[in-house]
């Protein structure tokens, strides 16, 4: 179907449906329950899931493809979002003019970056892809959101203001991006008994985009051009002997990286209309690689597993604090309750970054993989039960092999 | 004259900073090819040593004040550190005063440790993964580190003075005729940054446990085929490592007041550092450390800023991009270095 | 947005659904079923409190939490009722709000606008908040207010000083009790001019950003006001650790005075550098060398530690004040926590009153009302002395705190002194001041979702 073999059908089938049903798969627990807490089918956190997931899908093609590992992504996120509000901010609220500029601008700015980086490999690439994001933040953040020249709106984030031109926005309708006239922010609940599922409508824009791109990204993985690029990863000097010049295939899967990252980017803007200068730090680079190692590098669904990973940890765990914990363990006797809630305290709420950095040490030591590789190993495991042991954990880059 | 003297102090001191870090990171790579992120939280243990020491040695009992009131009234429990009463209060201030400088001795043991469970309980299984797997599990582990010190600190910085004896301001210039103030303890700071420099280079030139460990840098294949054990020694390349880290931590602790993130404030600095003098270079670690020390400086001038403004921003990562675009290796690089 | 919402609970409670087990899906919109964002149905109401609980200001930010804690406990009837019995306003009973129990739900902001408009929203989408308070930097309240302004709840701000929260970025929905830069400056300016005299060189250091900006642009118009002269402002980057080289050319500039326009770790560093560089014992023009610092806090204060004495500040709060409200918020928190609050603690313990209060006067939790009942609020009792929240920006009025490093603290909770309360007249403005916006300036309307 549509090109791809069976195998890769059923992924994508398999994702279509997760993405489709994700309102009814994040929220398990009944709203009134005390398990709520872990109930992730609110639009903001779902609209996040598929836009960090696109963010590492795009990322993955460069980094699980090619090998080069770049510390400076998350400034092509930045500048797509900063196009996409600028849209809304000139022109109209439509997301459509606002999303294909952001891919735009990014690309033009992977085109630059990309140019000038590739020049080097390894460590060194790494650390000149940082460099330039590390600048474009720092110039972000301040020096261009000076009073004369205000590009960015620095710390307070670019945003859209009453008195701005938005030539084509006409006054019947609201101040919020929209999809001619489908607004971002619309929700319908249903109520099925104790539950509650949103529908977003951003939401759906965005997993509608998630699924093009994730075609396109299974695509490229099996295309000629795929295989070039792991050609390259594998051994760049044996493909400079055949007389082949690598640069122009790395600098396309940075460029097409960079366009993914300024989608993602737009879609952050489109879904919520402000860009802060944050999201183009190191530190956001640095999340994108290890969604992208934590899920399983060079996997096609790894990156968004990863992603969803993190944005639960990030808005889930940081929000149980102290009088939730109390809650849970309320049935324990008076004593044992607060030794419960004290030994938990340190791991949750405020201390979720503990728990985080713990999790990334567990899921790199045991399984190399990363949570594709666990996947695989329950899968395995499942169906040699009963059979005798004679498969060691012997890991394949899942979906690599033909 | 004296400003291009005083910002050339400057450019040193944050150099030595730097320069300790990035030698640390190098002998880690050289000596074990693990990229180390975890490195800046080891910086920052070694500024909690000193914090830990100075709590420690103020640790107080308490007695109630007859006259004095605490904030709600009540009556003020005055706090008598252990030390004061046993030693009497003139020596017991005065090793609270030269808490820093004592918690070295505290710090080195301690980091050496810290260094040995890291690298056997941690990093030797990672030799033979991929860099990004060694970046992803030092990174967490970075995390875990600053969250646990976070958790017994705070998140708040902690004021860790310099003896009183070494806080003050000398007159530099006062030898030649002209006034250039600088503060002791950065000046003393320096010194101590070149005294460690010096006794790692002295140490791996000079003894033929550095000497195999160079040798084991170059190639490490043949070296093992010596029938050397060069892992062993390897590891104690590392705690040797993780103590430099340590020692800059608890020297700079009265500098800035030492804060749960200074390690990760550092590491992306660091790393460019690395980089700049080229991966495996120890010469070229130092050597960039202080070049990238006094060009900072120097560009947070206001002669700079009002030139290029927003040139204090982002000259660091000018300068790296320039180096590895006109010199592939970085300054002193070896070939094939972490390009593969 | 009548047509749309962004939340779920207020339908969810209302929506009454026939039979077990297998009810058909019965789909709601919020038009048809509430009549205001989160509009609390059950016997309870929930109030989100956005804090930093990661990264450099998780002290302030636990600091803000222990306070809106406190607030949740007095407003339901428990503990010592702390300032529910100094307040002015009556309306409040301690129990609850309109009846309603208070709940609470908290998110960390990380003090990113990103990751505060994050958490924000997951408290007003998935937990139902209805009012969002608390923050240490304007950047996420400018962020946040916006937000809460889309989403039709009410913003009440924590720790915020820029200008802009209540001027060009003022929000129908957003509400600042804390003060700002420029009454900062109007405070700091007859203090500076009476304590160092009228004939000063400033120079300034300023953090690269929005806040620095506008608080050195008001720190530099009042004291140049009055006859200073401001010899240079040199910018410095956020992500600045050491400021050795930012410092050392101020001894050579001819400057008398240096004006530190940083805030948290920035502050504590570059204060810190500056004693190093001996700056306190420094005569200059024949003065003693000077440092003001415009806005302090308790935790930078600590971070600062002995560096802080004789450096010239301003704060909104301090425990040390003895109006009766403030005597018995101290009380309460003191006993409560072990410690004197903090002045944003102070800020979040009011906020959270004073929209428990304003509900009750309106009789309803519909953002616009408790807007009206704020409009134009004028109490005492919570700390501050007599307080306005003004109609035309919703920025509170009230007495400005002139603090300086304590030289013989006694405990180490007071090592700041209060050297000047500012009367609110002094530090009044026009809401049209160009500071704040000017005339282009606007609160837009109110939303309610």
């Amino acid at each position: 179907m549509l090109g791809l073999n069976k195998k890769d059908t059923t992924l994508l089938i398999a994702v279509a449906v997760l993405t489709m049903f994700a309102p009814f798969f994040l929220n398990p627990f009944p709203s009134d329950s005390a398990m709520a807490q872990f109930n992730a089918g609110y639009p903001d956190l779902m609209q996040r899931f598929v836009i960090f997931g696109i963010f590492a899908i795009g990322f993955n093609i460069l980094f699980g493809l090619t090998g080069y590992l770049s510390f400076g992504h998350a400034a092509f996120l930045g500048v797509g979002s900063y196009a996409a509000v600028w849209i809304f901010k000139l022109f109209t609220y439509n997301v459509v003019p606002a999303i294909i500029l952001a891919v735009i601008v990014a690309a033009v700015f992977s085109v630059l970056m990309g140019y000038v980086s590739l020049r080097r490999s390894g460590i060194y690439f790494s650390i000149l892809t940082l460099a330039f994001a590390q600048m474009m933040f720092a110039l972000a953040y301040s020096v261009l959101s000076n009073p004369k020249f205000n590009l960015t709106n620095g710390e307070t984030g670019l945003q859209v203001y009453p008195n701005d031109p938005q030539m084509f926005h006409p006054d019947s309708m609201q101040d919020f991006p929209h999809l001619f006239g489908l607004y971002m922010n619309s929700t319908y609940t249903m109520n099925v008994g104790p539950w509650a599922f949103d529908f977003n409508t951003g939401y759906y824009l965005c997993a509608v985009v998630l699924l093009a791109v994730f075609y396109l990204a299974i695509r490229i993985f099996r295309s000629p051009f795929g295989m070039m690029l792991r050609a390259i990863k594998s051994n760049q000097t044996r493909l400079n002997y055949t007389g082949l010049n690598p640069r122009p295939y790395t600098l396309a899967a940075f460029v097409i990286s960079g366009a993914y990252a300024g989608l993602a980017g737009g879609l952050m803007a489109a879904m919520d209309p402000l860009a802060g200068a944050e999201r183009m730090q190191w530190t956001a680079s640095g999340e994108v690689v290890l969604m992208t190692i934590l899920g399983g590098t060079g996997t096609l669904i790894g990156p968004v597993l990863g992603a969803g990973f993190i944005k639960y940890f990030e808005n889930i765990f940081s929000k149980i604090n102290d009088a939730v914990l109390h809650q849970w363990f309320a049935f324990l006797p008076d004593g044992l309750e607060d030794f419960v809630v004290f030994l938990i305290h340190p791991f949750v709420g405020k201390g979720w970054h503990l728990t985080l950095g713990i999790l990334f040490m567990l899921v790199v030591i045991f399984l190399p993989g990363g949570l594709v590789e666990g996947g695989q190993r329950i899968g395995k495991w499942i169906k040699s039960r009963g059979k005798s042991k004679d498969t060691g954990p012997k890991t394949e880059p899942a979906e690599l092999g033909e | 004259m004296d400003a291009i003297l005083l910002q050339i102090l400057n450019g040193l001191d944050k150099g030595s900073a730097y320069a300790l870090i990035a030698l640390g990171l190098t002998l880690i790579f050289g000596t074990l090819g693990v990229v180390n992120f975890a490195h800046g939280a080891l910086f920052m243990i070694g500024a909690f040593c000193a914090v830990t020491l100075q709590r420690f040695l103020s640790l107080s009992f308490e007695t109630i004040s007859e006259t004095e009131k605490d904030f709600l009234g009540n009556p003020l429990k005055v706090e008598t550190p252990y030390v004061e009463s046993w030693f009497g209060t003139e020596v017991g201030s005065s090793i609270i005063d030269w808490s820093v400088p004592l918690s070295i001795l505290l710090a080195i043991p301690i980091m050496m440790l810290v260094g040995l469970i890291m690298e056997r309980g941690l990093i030797k299984h990672f030799y033979k993964r991929e860099h990004a797997d060694q970046i992803l599990v030092t990174f967490g582990l970075a995390i875990v580190l600053q969250e646990i010190v976070k958790y017994y600190f705070g998140a708040n910085p902690i004021q860790t003075p310099a003896p009183d004896a070494l806080s003050g301001v000398a007159n530099l210039g006062a030898w030649f005729g002209f006034e250039l103030a600088y503060p002791v303890w950065r000046i003393v700071y320096f010194c101590f940054a070149a005294l460690v420099i010096f006794g790692v280079f002295a140490f791996l030139q000079f003894t033929t446990f550095g000497m195999v460990v160079r040798a084991g840098m170059a190639d490490r294949e043949t070296v093992g085929l010596l029938g050397i054990n060069i892992d062993r020694r390897f590891t104690i390349m590392f705690a040797i490592a993780a103590a430099v880290a340590g020692l800059a931590g608890v020297m700079y602790a009265p500098i800035n007041p030492p804060n749960y993130h200074m390690g990760m404030d550092f590491l992306v600095l660091s790393f460019v550092v690395v980089v700049v003098g080229g991966m495996g270079s120890l010469p070229g670690a130092v050597l960039a450390g202080f070049m990238l020390g006094i060009l900072e400086s120097f560009a947070s001038t206001t002669w700079a800023t009002t030139t290029i403004p927003g040139i204090n921003q982002i000259i660091i990562y000018l300068v790296a991009i320039i180096v590895l675009l006109t010199r592939p290796r970085g300054l002193m690089g070896r070939k094939g270095v972490m390009e593969e | 947005m009548s047509k749309t919402n962004l939340t779920r609970r207020g339908v969810l409670k209302t929506g009454a659904v026939a039979g077990a087990g297998v009810a058909l899906p019965t789909i709601f919109t919020a038009s048809s079923a509430a009549a205001y964002t989160n509009e609390p149905t059950g016997s309870s109401v929930t109030l989100g409190f956005n804090v930093p609980q990661t990264g450099p200001y998780a002290d302030e930010g636990n600091d803000e939490l222990l306070a809106q804690q406190l607030a949740v406990e007095h407003l339901n009837g428990e503990g010592d009722g702390g300032c529910l019995n100094t307040f002015t306003s009556k309306a409040l009973k301690g129990n609850g709000i309109l009846g309603k129990k208070v709940e609470f739900v908290t998110g960390d902001t990380q003090t990113k606008s990103d990751a505060a408009r994050a958490s924000a929203k997951s408290m007003i989408e998935k937990d139902g908040a209805i009012m969002i308070n608390g923050g240490s930097s304007s950047g996420v309240a400018i962020a946040v207010q916006g937000l809460c302004q889309e989403a039709g709840v009410i913003f009440m701000a924590g720790l915020t000083h820029s200008n802009d929260t209540t001027g060009k970025d003022r929000k129908a929905n957003g509400f600042r009790h804390f003060f700002n830069a420029y009454m900062s400056a109007a405070a700091l300016a007859p203090i500076l001019e009476k304590e160092l005299g009228a004939d000063r060189r400033a120079y300034h250091l300023t953090a690269d950003y929005t806040w620095g900006w506008s608080q050195q642009e008001s720190i530099a118009a009042a004291t140049e006001a009055m006859g200073w002269e401001t010899v240079n402002n040199v910018l410095t980057p956020l992500a600045s650790t050491d400021f050795s080289s930012y410092i050392a050319p101020v001894l050579n500039s001819g400057a008398d005075v240096l004006v530190l326009n940083h805030y948290g770790g920035n502050m504590v560093n570059s204060l810190t550098n500056a004693i190093q560089f001996g700056m306190m014992e420094k005569v200059v023009n024949n003065k003693d060398f000077k440092i003001v610092v415009p806005l302090y806090s308790e935790l930078m204060a600590a971070g600062a530690g002995e560096n802080i004495k004789g450096v010239f500040g301003s704060m909104n709060y301090n425990w040390q004040l003895q109006n009766e409200g403030s005597k018995q918020f101290v009380k309460s928190f003191g006993e409560k926590y072990g410690k004197p609050p903090s002045n944003s603690a102070q800020t979040c313990y009011a906020q959270t009153l004073l929209y428990a209060d304003a509900c009750e006067r309106a009789g309803t939790f519909n953002p616009c009302g408790v807007a009206e009942a704020l409009e134009g609020f004028e109490f005492d009792g919570l700390g501050n002395g007599k307080t306005l929240y003004r109609a035309d920006d919703h920025q509170c009025f009230k007495d400005v705190l002139v603090v300086k490093g304590a030289d013989n603290p006694t405990n180490q909770y007071d090592t700041l002194e209060i050297v000047e309360v500012t009367p609110a007249a002094q530090v009044t403005y026009e809401p049209n001041h160009p500071m704040f916006g000017g005339d282009e300036a606007s609160l837009g309307t109110c939303n309610a979702g």
